[in-house]
């Protein structure tokens, strides 16, 4: 417990270091209550957490601990209780296409095409394209997520892992500054779950858009990650600990589970999720 | 090959698909582990016809007897011996003038059912003939600003049978036309929900007949002066109003339960409240939208025979009421030919709803 407060102590000295330019996202004293008729049930308290611009960020924490709350909060879809959140110095208001979500369903309308689908959120980010330039926009990044053969494929008749791949290539497509991703290969078995996560980080080299992804997979939040934050149980969840994961960009997989310093990060996050 | 395979997909869409194992008998492209698919869907079902109509053919005829024993009872009580023996040749011989009026057999309504197919052939005859007759005098008079004059003879069978489906129709349309979108509305709004909900719950159990009295009280003072026929008007009217709440309350379940997964894709994507309602909130309650719908089309056709009935409206209701009025030899045979009818077309109704919901909907589990 101790080394936990100590930490927490650490990392708010180290995260206000941070150049104020260089912040994308910042929460800060982030708090989420729910009232109960036994009293106000706290999820988060005082949580506060920097992400720079071009960062990806990974958190892990076990089930029920509140992350998908503070995505959510993010994301806008949950009111704030406490606190506030902040992109690029401005507090948001609800729900926004400056940030873009891929859910842990791939969540997409099973009654339009692929294209459809991605066109749904193209149309609306750039209305003054042309039809063509949106359809262009949606196609390319379809193909980005391996799916130049499914554009007319309607969204039911995509496996899971298609359909995620949809819904990846949906958030991209809108290019948002922040980019949340809540648990989004939970679902799918661990062959495919891999094939996505390489996508994945394919398309984000070439993006950069700064990301924040829940997982509770310690492989995938190392391989993906430049910090992981781990967050402690609930009620009451803030954050326990950020490991900085100081591999070289481009990653492949091999090159990740063959460094000197993976088990030490491997062995370091499963330390506190055990603790 | 080919040919057979769309037949299979078009009837399994239509909810038919027993005919295509008709059909695979007689091109004899059935196995013989199908055989016990073709006994289950084709022998069951034609035994289990077969067995309904002896049932009935020995229901009316153990009714025919109970009741000629009773007239000739009464005869002997009444009129003695003599017209007792008349009484029982007559009925013996078949007379029409003495038969006892019951259950009719399978015989006499499939007998019934042609002679009304023969009066429809009668009548058409006469109205082609009519028309013809009155073409040249009919264009002088349009010429002239005249109206044109118009077949007024009894109508047949099959003319009041499409006089009933013009009136159910219309009062589908009228049901649709208010149910889904006032359904949206309420399904979108729970403060709307909560206001409309007692509405609802109070006129969705009231009987067809009180909505058409009611409707009758309010376009009788509304076309008042005007010398058209109102029945048509107040029949269809009360038949949307009666079938309509199946389709209101579907539709507001079906939109206020849209995917919540569906609901944040639209928040977060900004989408505008038109966008949201056409491109994510209806497609995804279609489904439910067209089970109301169905459920709404069977309940217009079934109110409607009673509403006609009220309503003096032409159609298969009144064609009941007159022929129960009239009293006829085979009055009650054609009663029970409307019955099937009115039977037969309600099936085709909900297998027409059907596929259409199997054509628009994204869900294309099989609905029945």
């Amino acid at each position: 417990m101790s080394t936990i407060i100590k930490n927490k102590t650490k990392i708010i000295t180290e995260t206000s270091g941070f150049p104020s330019k260089d912040v994308m996202l910042d929460l800060k004293d982030l708090k989420k209550i729910y009232p109960t008729p036994k009293g106000d049930y706290v999820v988060l308290e005082d949580l506060n957490l920097q992400i720079r611009k071009e960062e990806f960020v990974t958190i892990i924490g076990h089930s029920g601990c509140g992350k998908t709350t503070m995505l959510s909060m993010i994301a806008g879809l949950n009111p704030i209780s406490g606190g506030n959140i902040s992109v690029l110095g401005k507090h948001i208001k609800g729900p926004g296409p400056d940030r873009g979500v891929i859910f842990q369903a791939p969540s997409l309308m099973p009654w339009m095409t692929a294209l459809q689908n991605v066109l749904l959120g193209v149309n609306q980010v750039f209305p003054d394209a042309t039809k063509s330039q949106r359809n262009d926009v949606a196609k390319y990044y379809l193909q980005k997520v391996g799916l130049e053969d499914a554009f007319n494929k309607r969204a039911s008749e995509l496996s899971q892992g298609m359909q995620q791949r949809v819904g990846i290539a949906r958030a991209f497509a809108i290019k948002p500054k922040v980019l949340l991703l809540d648990e989004p290969f939970g679902m799918l078995d661990s062959l495919t779950r891999g094939e996505l996560q390489d996508i994945l980080i394919e398309i984000w080299n070439k993006e950069k858009i700064t990301a924040v992804m829940i997982t509770h997979d310690v492989d995938e939040a190392i391989f993906l990650a430049d910090r992981v934050v781990m967050m402690t149980s609930g009620p009451k969840a803030k954050i326990g600990d950020v490991l900085d994961i100081d591999f070289e960009r481009p990653r492949t997989r091999k090159s990740v589970l063959e460094h000197n310093d993976y088990y030490k990060y491997r062995k370091h996050l499963i330390d506190f999720l055990e603790h | 090959m080919k040919q057979s395979l769309t037949l299979g997909k078009v009837t399994k869409f239509m909810g038919l698909g027993f005919l295509t194992t008709i059909k695979d008998l007689f091109t004899g492209k059935l196995e013989k582990e199908d055989f016990k698919n073709f006994l289950r869907k084709v022998v069951v079902p034609i035994a289990s016809i077969l067995l309904f109509i002896g049932l009935w053919h020995m229901g009316s005829k153990s009714l025919y007897n109970i009741e000629a024993e009773f007239k000739i009872e009464k005869a002997l009580n009444d009129q003695g011996p003599a017209a007792a023996e008349a009484l029982r040749t007559c009925i013996a011989s078949g007379d029409s003038s003495c038969q006892p009026n019951t259950l009719p057999s399978p015989s006499q309504v499939w007998s019934s059912y042609q002679s009304l197919l023969r009066d429809h052939n009668i009548i058409s005859a006469d109205k082609a003939a009519f028309i013809e007759k009155t073409a040249a005098l009919n264009e002088k008079r349009l010429a002239e600003g005249k109206d044109a004059i118009v077949y007024t003879g009894r109508p047949s069978f099959v003319d009041q049978i499409f006089r009933s489906l013009q009136t159910v129709f219309a009062g589908f349309l009228l049901a649709l036309l208010i149910a889904v979108p006032l359904g949206i509305f309420i399904g979108l709004s729970p403060t709307l929900k909560s206001s409309f909900n007692w509405f609802i719950q109070i006129f969705k159990p009231v009987s067809p007949v009180v909505w058409y009295l009611l409707v009758f009280m309010i376009v009788k003072t509304l076309l008042i002066g005007s010398s058209e026929d109102s029945s048509f008007t107040i029949s269809f009217i009360s038949v949307g109003l009666c079938s309509m709440w199946a389709t209101l309350v579907n539709t507001a379940m079906g939109v206020s339960s849209v995917d919540k997964d569906y609901i944040n894709v639209a928040k977060v994507l900004k989408l505008g409240p038109f966008q949201k309602i056409f491109k994510v909130v209806l497609p995804s309650s279609l489904p439910l939208i067209f089970t109301g719908l169905k459920i709404t089309l069977s309940v217009a056709w079934m109110v409607l025979i009673a509403i006609e009935l009220l309503a003096q409206s032409p159609g298969l209701g009144l064609f009941v009421w007159e022929e129960f009025q009239n009293g006829a030899n085979d009055s009650n045979a054609k009663i029970i030919v409307a019955m099937f009818v009115i039977g037969i077309i309600g099936f085709l109704l909900d297998r027409l709803m059907l596929t259409i919901q199997n054509w628009v909907s994204f869900d294309k589990t099989d609905a029945i």
